[in-house]
C-alpha cells in the first residue's frame, strides 16, 4: 500500500465498556482505499463491538474515528451510511412481518437498484414475499444488495458468510473483488481463515479488546494468523493439541465392528427422500450437504422435533418413534442445534442451563440435590473449559461459550447419540479446535456422534466417515481421512465420485 | 469453482393467492362471521332491519374506536390498559362542559378534548420509552390515575350533550339511511389510519412491533415510533370517549371499565397478534361489531347477562383457537 495515501477509515484508541465488562480496551484500525481488509479475533475479542462503534449502533466511550481524513463519528446506522460506511450486520436488519418491498421503503432504498444488485449476483427474489418466509441465506444477500445500493466507500460485512452455503459465499467474494476493482474498500469479519487468505489484502487482529497486529494474510498464512489471534502461549498449546488430534483420527477401521447405536432406515421427512445409515458406538459420522438438501429435517426428525413421514428408526436395536424432543432425550438421543439460543435459557445462569435435562423425569421432581447437581455441572464445565465470568446469564456469554454450554448439558446428563447440527457455526478458531478435540474424546469414550457442518474443512478433522447428501438422498460415503473439500463438494452436488476415491 | 456460473438462483415462496390468504384471510373471515350472525339476529328480532342496524352501529361505536386505539398500540409491540379509563375522563369532561353549549362550541370543545387525549396518551408513551418499564406496568398505573381523575371531575353520573351533537352518533345520513355511527368509524379509518398505514410512519409502527432490533438497524427511531403509536391511539381513544357521551347522552365516571379488556378482545379477534407487527384495523372493526352483536343476540334470547359474559368469553377463545389452527395450516 502507498504510505502517503490518507486511509479511508481510521479508528484510533476506540474503547467501549458495558457496565463493568470491557468490550473494547483500545482498538486501532486503518483501512486504505481500494483494499479488502479483514478484522479477525476470537469470540469476545471485540470485533462486533468495534463494528457497532463504527456504524453508530453504540457510542464509543472514547477514541476517534475518521473517514477520508475527516472526523466521522456516526450517530446511527443511517448516519453511518451517509458518511460512506454501509454495514451488513450479523443480525438481519430486515423486519420479518413486512414484505421485502416494504422493508426497502422503510430504509428509503430504491427497489430497482436493489433488484439490479441482486441480478448482478445472479439472484432473483420476489419482493412481495414476507421477509419472515425467506430463508436466512437469502436475507443476508438481500441485506448485502441493499447496502450496495448506497455505493459505500466502505462496505462492512460482519460474519456474512457464517450462514451462507458455499455457492452464495462465492458470490459475496465476487462482490468484494468488484468493490476493490472500483476503488472502494471492504471490511470483512469472519471466522473462516481460508476465506481471509483467499480474499483479503490485509488483516487487523484483535485480542481482548485490543488490536494486536496487522498483517498481510497471504504471506503469513493460517498458522501465523492463529498465532497472533490466540497469543503466543495459547497458540503453542493449541498446536500440540491439534497434533494429538490428527494422530488419533484413523480409528475408523476399529469403529466398524462396534455395535449400532442409532439406525436410520429409509427415512422420509420433508426434503429427505430416503436416507439410511447406521451410527455406531465410538464413531463420528459426518453429514455433508449444501443448503436445504434435507439435513435440517434429518436432525429434526431424529431429535423428535418433527414427525417422520416414513421409514424406520431404531435406537440400540429397538424401534424409535420420537413425537417430542422429550422422547428422544429419554432414549439418550440429544441435539446440539445450529442456533444456540434455541436450546438455551438465555436469562438463566450457566448452572441451570447445564442442569436442565437432569430433571426431565417426573421421578426426579421434588427437592433438588444441589450438591449432586453442582458436582455434575462443574465436571461438565471443567471438561469444556467454559469461561464462567459472566455465568449469571447465559446470554452474556460469547457465542463460543454458549455453544459449549449446549454441549455441556448433555455431558452432565449423559447420552448415547449426540446430534451436532453445525456446532461450530460462528465461533472462533480456538474454541472450534476445543470442540473438535472434545468430540473426538467423547467418541473415544464410546459416544456415537452425528455431525453436520457448513464448513467442509472440518470433516476430515472430526469424522470417521462422511455421508454426502444431495436432494434428500445419500450420494456417497467417504472415509474421514479421504474427505477433502474437492471430494465432498463433488458428491454434495450430486456428481459421481471417481472410483479411486469412493 | 466455475460451477456457480449456471442459471440465476431464484427464490419464490408460496403462490400469490396463498400469501394473500395469509395476509388478509383473517380479516375476511371476521367479516364473514359478522355476516353469518345477521340472519340469526334477524330471526330473533321483531324490529325492522334499518332500526336494528342503526342500533347495532350506535352500540358498537365506542368499542370500535377503543379497539382501533388498542390495535395500533398492540401492532407497535405494546399494550394499553388505560384506554377505558381515559375514555371515561373524556366522557365526564365532555358531559360536564357541553351540557349547555351550542353545537358549534361543542364541536370545537371536542377537538380540544381529542388533542388533550392525544397528549395524555403520548405522555404515557414517553414514560414507557424513557423509563423502559414494560407497557403493561405503566398503563396499568395510568388506568388507576385516569380512573381517579374521572371520579374527581364527576362523582356521580350526570351532565349531558346538545341534542344535535348526540345526533352525530344517533342519527343517519338523511336520504341514504346509513347510520352516522358507521360513517364515523369508516371516516376515521380512511382519513386517519389509511394514509398513515401505507406511508413510512405506519410501516415503522409495524416494523417496531415486528422486531425492534431489525427496525433500529433499518434506521427507524424506535422510541419516536412507539410514542407516535400512543399519540395516534390517543386520537382514537378521544373519539371513543366522545362517542360514549354522544351515544349515551350522559357522563359516567365508571363508563369506561369494560372497554379496556373488550378493546383487547376485539383487537385479538380482529387478527392483531399480541406479539406485535401483525394485523390491521379493518378486521378489528368487524370484530368490535361481532362482539357487540353477540351481546345483542344473547340479550334477545333472554340469556341471563351473567351467562352472556361466559358465552362471549368462550366465543372469543373459540374463534381465536380456530383461527390459530387455520393459519398454522396455511403456514406449513
Amino acid at each position: 500500500m502507498n504510505d502517503e495515501a490518507v486511509p479511508l477509515l481510521e479508528a484510533r484508541a476506540v474503547a467501549k465498556h458495558y457496565g463493568p465488562v470491557v468490550a473494547l480496551r483500545s482498538a486501532d484500525l486503518s483501512v486504505a482505499p481500494g483494499e479488502v481488509h479483514a478484522l479477525l479475533g476470537a469470540n469476545g475479542a471485540g470485533k462486533s463491538t468495534l463494528v457497532k462503534c463504527l456504524t453508530g449502533v453504540t457510542r464509543p466511550d472514547s477514541g476517534t474515528i475518521s473517514v477520508a481524513g475527516r472526523a466521522a463519528r456516526a450517530r446511527s446506522p443511517m448516519h453511518a451510511a451517509r458518511l460512506g460506511l454501509s454495514p451488513v450486520f450479523q443480525d438481519p436488519a430486515l423486519v420479518p412481518d413486512l414484505s421485502v418491498a416494504q422493508n426497502l421503503r422503510l430504509t428509503r432504498s430504491s427497489v430497482d437498484a436493489v433488484r439490479s444488485q441482486l441480478s448482478a449476483m445472479d439472484l432473483q427474489v420476489s419482493f412481495h414475499e414476507l421477509v419472515g418466509d425467506l430463508p436466512l441465506p437469502i436475507l443476508r444477500m438481500l441485506d448485502l444488495a441493499r447496502a450496495l445500493t448506497n455505493d459505500p466507500q466502505l462496505l462492512i460485512l460482519d460474519e456474512i458468510t457464517a450462514a451462507l452455503p458455499s455457492d452464495l459465499a462465492e458470490r459475496v467474494f465476487d462482490v468484494m473483488r468488484q468493490r476493490r476493482e472500483s476503488g472502494r474498500s471492504v471490511l470483512f469479519i469472519t471466522h473462516r481463515l481460508a476465506e481471509v487468505i483467499a480474499t483479503c489484502d490485509s488483516a487487523t487482529i484483535l485480542r481482548d479488546g485490543q488490536d494486536v497486529g496487522t498483517m498481510e494474510p497471504k504471506e503469513g498464512g493460517e498458522s501465523r494468523i492463529v498465532e497472533i489471534m490466540l497469543g503466543p502461549e495459547a497458540a503453542k498449546a493449541e498446536a500440540e493439541a491439534s497434533e494429538l488430534d490428527e494422530a488419533d483420527v484413523p480409528v475408523a477401521a476399529a469403529a466398524g465392528e462396534a455395535d449400532a447405536v442409532l439406525e436410520v432406515d429409509d427415512l422420509k421427512v420433508g426434503a429427505v427422500q430416503s436416507i439410511s445409515f447406521t451410527l455406531r458406538r465410538g464413531e463420528i459420522l459426518g453429514i455433508a450437504a449444501l443448503e436445504g438438501q434435507g439435513q435440517d429435517e434429518l436432525f429434526e426428525a431424529l431429535a423428535g422435533q418433527r414427525k417422520a413421514d416414513g421409514g424406520e428408526l431404531r435406537v440400540a436395536g429397538e424401534a424409535f418413534r420420537p413425537r417430542h424432543p422429550y422422547d428422544a432425550i429419554r432414549r439418550k438421543v440429544v441435539l446440539v442445534p445450529p442456533d444456540r439460543l434455541l436450546a438455551l435459557l438465555p436469562q438463566r445462569p450457566v448452572r441451570e442451563n447445564v442442569a436442565a435435562p437432569l430433571y426431565n423425569s417426573a421421578r426426579r421432581w421434588g427437592p433438588i440435590n444441589m450438591r449432586e447437581e453442582g458436582k455434575r455441572v462443574r465436571r461438565a464445565v471443567d471438561a469444556l473449559q467454559i469461561d464462567m465470568r459472566a455465568a449469571k446469564q447465559v446470554r452474556r456469554l460469547s457465542g463460543g461459550n454458549q455453544q459449549k454450554v449446549t454441549i455441556a448439558r448433555w455431558i452432565a446428563s449423559g447420552f448415547a447419540a449426540l446430534l451436532c447440527n453445525d456446532p461450530t457455526r460462528g465461533i472462533d478458531v480456538g474454541t472450534k479446535r476445543q470442540v473438535y478435540a472434545l468430540l473426538r474424546e467423547l467418541a473415544e469414550d464410546g459416544a456415537a456422534i452425528l455431525f453436520f457442518s457448513s464448513e467442509l474443512a472440518e470433516f476430515p478433522l472430526v469424522c470417521d466417515r462422511v455421508l454426502t447428501v444431495y436432494g434428500g438422498r445419500v450420494t456417497a460415503e467417504v472415509a474421514g481421512a479421504a474427505a477433502d473439500e474437492a471430494t465432498l463438494l463433488q458428491a454434495m452436488h450430486g456428481l459421481q465420485l471417481d472410483e479411486a476415491v469412493a | 469453482m466455475s460451477a456457480t456460473a449456471a442459471a440465476p438462483m431464484e427464490f419464490r415462496g408460496a403462490a400469490p393467492w396463498r400469501r394473500a390468504l395469509r395476509l388478509h384471510g383473517w380479516t375476511v373471515a371476521v367479516w364473514l362471521v359478522l355476516l353469518a350472525l345477521v340472519p340469526y339476529w334477524r330471526s330473533l328480532s321483531e324490529q325492522d332491519f334499518k332500526f336494528d342496524l342503526s342500533s347495532l352501529a350506535i352500540d358498537a361505536l365506542p368499542l370500535c374506536f377503543a379497539a382501533m386505539a388498542q390495535a395500533i398500540i398492540i401492532i407497535s409491540g405494546g399494550i394499553d390498559l388505560s384506554i377505558g379509563s381515559l375514555m371515561a375522563v373524556v366522557n365526564v369532561l365532555s358531559a360536564r362542559e357541553m351540557v349547555d353549549m351550542s353545537f358549534g362550541k361543542a364541536i370545537a370543545f371536542s377537538v380540544l378534548l381529542i388533542l388533550l387525549t392525544m397528549l395524555a396518551s403520548g405522555f404515557t408513551g414517553v414514560v414507557i420509552t424513557l423509563t423502559r418499564i414494560p407497557d403493561i406496568v405503566v398503563t396499568l398505573g395510568m388506568l388507576f390515575v385516569w380512573q381517579g381523575v374521572a371520579l374527581w371531575i364527576m362523582e356521580i353520573p350526570g351532565g349531558g350533550v346538545p341534542i344535535d351533537y348526540a345526533d352525530l352518533a344517533l342519527g343517519d345520513l338523511g336520504t341514504t339511511g346509513i347510520p352516522n355511527a358507521t360513517i364515523a368509524v369508516f371516516a376515521a379509518l380512511l382519513l386517519v389510519w389509511a394514509p398513515i398505514r401505507w406511508l413510512r410512519p405506519g410501516l415503522a409502527i409495524y416494523a417496531v412491533g415486528s422486531n425492534r432490533n431489525s427496525a433500529y438497524l433499518s434506521g427507524i427511531g424506535v422510541a419516536r415510533t412507539r410514542v407516535g403509536a400512543y399519540f395516534l391511539a390517543g386520537l382514537f381513544t378521544g373519539l371513543a370517549g366522545l362517542a360514549l357521551s354522544a351515544s349515551s347522552g350522559i357522563g359516567d365516571p365508571n363508563s369506561g371499565t369494560t372497554y379496556t379488556l373488550n378493546s383487547v378482545a376485539a383487537a385479538v379477534l380482529g387478527g392483531v397478534s399480541l406479539l406485535g407487527g401483525v394485523g390491521g384495523l379493518i378486521g378489528v372493526i368487524a370484530a368490535a361489531y361481532v362482539l357487540t352483536l353477540s351481546k345483542i343476540i344473547l340479550l334477545l334470547r333472554g340469556t341471563d347477562p351473567n351467562y352472556a359474559n361466559v358465552y362471549q368469553g368462550a366465543l372469543i377463545i373459540l374463534v381465536v383457537v380456530i383461527g390459530g389452527l387455520l393459519t398454522r395450516k396455511t403456514r406449513s
